[in-house]
């Protein structure tokens, strides 16, 4: 029967010839991964269950989110994953590591794996062709110790996107756009499937930032097809030995198509407090801001860090509209250092923090104050999300959060094109 | 799931109603990260971006009455758990969020997918688990929800994945 790449991996990691949309199966995981927020409830379930033999083939801790600890309480999460991990042989990756996400594209997730996390951003994996879904501590937990998880094989929306992106219009704005239409539960339960001549011509970085977002429409995992970008990609990180070749089946039965034309994209800005709640940039401009965020797991890569550069190199951020540039990992974070990146950011007023999750949790590293206005290139924007209920976060790509830094105010940023004040995109990096 | 005024099948209680699109940061708020490994205290400041009376104000065996997609957002645990902590007998909604409806039921905290749109603030609700319907005693409706899947009605049923695992030490799970 011919099948959606979700429906293939799980199938093959059910142990059966096909599965059907809908179907139940348990399945066998190849990596499971938690966080410092969600971590220490999964160690505490192990425990409790005293399953310290850990079955699946991967488990790896990430302390990201509070990273380095803030407060004593979280210094003690902490150090009970370092233990956990000192006594299970379970991989650490500790405060100066990164995002567990864009750390999982670098180093962990293969092609073909099936991948659950302990965060809800754990489908950004998808980008590889590996079957990510978050799900809790608990279904972590058990995934750990017995290298199985229960799955609902999720029906399949493929999205189809033609053309080439315009200059000033990046993945952010396309996940955005599609989100905006599907709504924020258009999704839920449903794997989205990315694919057409403009996906296969995206860099593995715009992949991610698509799949990032999959649950932002209530999805279970967002997935592209495993080809050429991917091998290069694994290739680039040491991992072209992980690489195998995926793609869906001529006649694969989708729930529901959407297509898209790249070219009559256009930057976008979700408002809060919804991320479906999505406008062009330009009908929200002259919308004042208080504060900047560059980074995350859905934009803090190196072409992320170097579109933003684009616009502020040279320039300096509004006297008032604080701007915070947070690499998702250490080597992205070396990377932009050895590029000059991170000097082209604070000769334009930016402060850069080390790795991590950084200002996006609402834990530290950018906490908005009563009624401020923060652009960030997160993936969240609900009430309370950066650590204060009364205040407003707008979600946009590098490209439109660089130019609100500059201007005090969001912009469209293509209109720095028009005037000729957005350099040339110059050395396409993949 | 005796609960007050109520037999292992029938949760009776006050209903509290919220909106659309409850996320998982006004159930367990990013600014308290740090009290995620202390339930109890987290559990005092449960739905407070949603509600700040709620916490204060919630009895055991009272109801949470949501609209569409209930529980969106971070995969975080913690948020059906301070919510079964703070004494909730069940979350009743139009729709759920995929991963908070899976950790609701591997906590052992009822969900029901109900209409939901005709239930007010305080109305004295009648679940009946065995029945599959929700009876508003205040106005005098029924509406049915939708049967769990039977997977998920196993795990519930068993107290959570962590008790089918003590009881099994492996899935042990109904086909379908």
């Amino acid at each position: 029967m011919p099948a959606t790449i979700a429906e293939k991996i799980i199938a093959a990691h059910a142990g059966v010839e096909s599965v059907a949309a809908g179907q139940i199966v348990v399945a066998l995981v190849d990596l499971a991964v938690a966080q410092d927020g969600t971590g220490p409830l999964a160690i505490q379930q192990l425990r409790d269950l005293g399953r310290l033999q850990l079955k699946v083939p991967a488990a790896v801790f990430f302390i990201d989110h509070a990273a380095p600890s803030p407060r004593a309480e979280l210094s003690a999460a902490h150090q009970t994953i370092r233990s956990f991990c000192d006594e299970t042989g379970a991989t650490l990756s500790d405060i100066e590591m990164g995002v567990c996400h864009q750390r999982v594209a670098e180093s962990y997730a293969k092609p073909g794996d099936v991948v659950i996390g302990a965060d809800s951003h754990t489908c950004t994996a998808g980008a590889l062709g590996a079957f990510a879904t978050g799900m809790g501590s608990t279904d972590v937990a058990i995934g750990m110790a017995t290298g199985q998880t229960w799955l609902r094989v999720p029906e399949t929306f493929r999205i189809e996107v033609g053309g080439r992106f315009p200059e000033g219009v990046m993945a952010k704005d396309l996940i955005l756009t599609i989100i905006g239409r599907l709504g924020a539960d258009g999704a839920t339960y449903k794997a989205l499937e990315f694919g057409g001549p403009a996906i296969e011509a995206l860099p593995m970085h715009e992949r991610l930032t698509l799949t990032n977002m999959a649950v932002e429409a209530g999805a279970k995992t967002g997935l592209v097809g495993s080809d050429e970008t991917t091998r290069s990609y694994l290739a680039a990180q040491g991992r072209e030995g992980d690489w195998r070749p995926i793609a869906p089946d001529p006649g694969a039965v989708y729930e529901r198509s959407l297509s898209y034309l790249a070219d009559e994209l256009v930057p976008v800005v979700a408002a809060p407090h919804t991320v479906d709640n999505v406008h062009p940039a330009s009908t929200l401009a002259g919308t004042k801001v208080d504060q900047v965020l560059i980074g995350t797991c859905t934009n803090g890569r190196l072409e992320d860090l170097r579109a933003a550069a684009r616009v502020l190199r040279g320039r300096r951020r509004a006297p008032r509209t604080r701007l915070i540039v947070t690499p998702a990992s250490q080597a992205v974070w070396r990377a932009a250092a050895d590029e000059g990146l991170l000097q082209a950011f604070v000769d334009a007023g930016a402060v850069v923090t080390n790795p991590g999750c950084g200002a996006c949790v609402g834990v530290h590293e950018g906490i908005l104050a009563d009624g401020e206005v923060c652009v960030s290139t997160a993936n969240r924007n609900f009430k309370g999300r950066m650590g204060n209920p009364q205040a407003h976060i707008y979600l946009a790509s590098p490209l439109t959060a660089a130019a609100a830094a500059v201007a005090g105010e969001i912009v469209d940023p293509r209109e720095l094109a028009a005037t000729g004040e957005l350099p040339p995109k110059g050395e396409q990096h993949g | 799931m005796a609960t007050p005024g109520g037999s292992d099948d029938i949760l009776r209680g006050r209903a509290w109603t919220f909106g659309d699109g409850i996320s998982t940061d006004h159930i367990a708020p990013g600014r308290l990260f740090h009290l995620r490994t202390d339930l109890p205290e987290l559990a005092k400041h449960v739905l407070e971006d949603a509600n700040p009376e709620f916490a204060k104000r919630v009895k055991a065996g009272d109801l949470v009455v949501g609209g569409r997609n209930f529980g969106l957002g971070s995969s975080r645990e913690h948020a059906p758990r301070i919510i079964k902590l703070a004494g909730v007998a069940a979350v009743l909604a139009q729709s759920f969020a995929r991963i908070f409806f899976r950790n609701a039921i591997n906590v052992g905290l009822p969900v029901l997918t109900c209409d939901t749109s005709a239930i007010e603030q305080w109305d004295d609700l009648e679940v009946d688990l065995a029945a599959g319907e929700v009876r508003d005693l205040t106005t005098g409706a029924t509406v049915p929800f939708a049967p769990l899947p039977p997977v998920m009605l196993k795990i519930l049923s068993d107290g959570g994945l962590v008790e089918h695992f003590r009881k099994y030490g492996e899935f042990h799970l109904p086909e379908g």
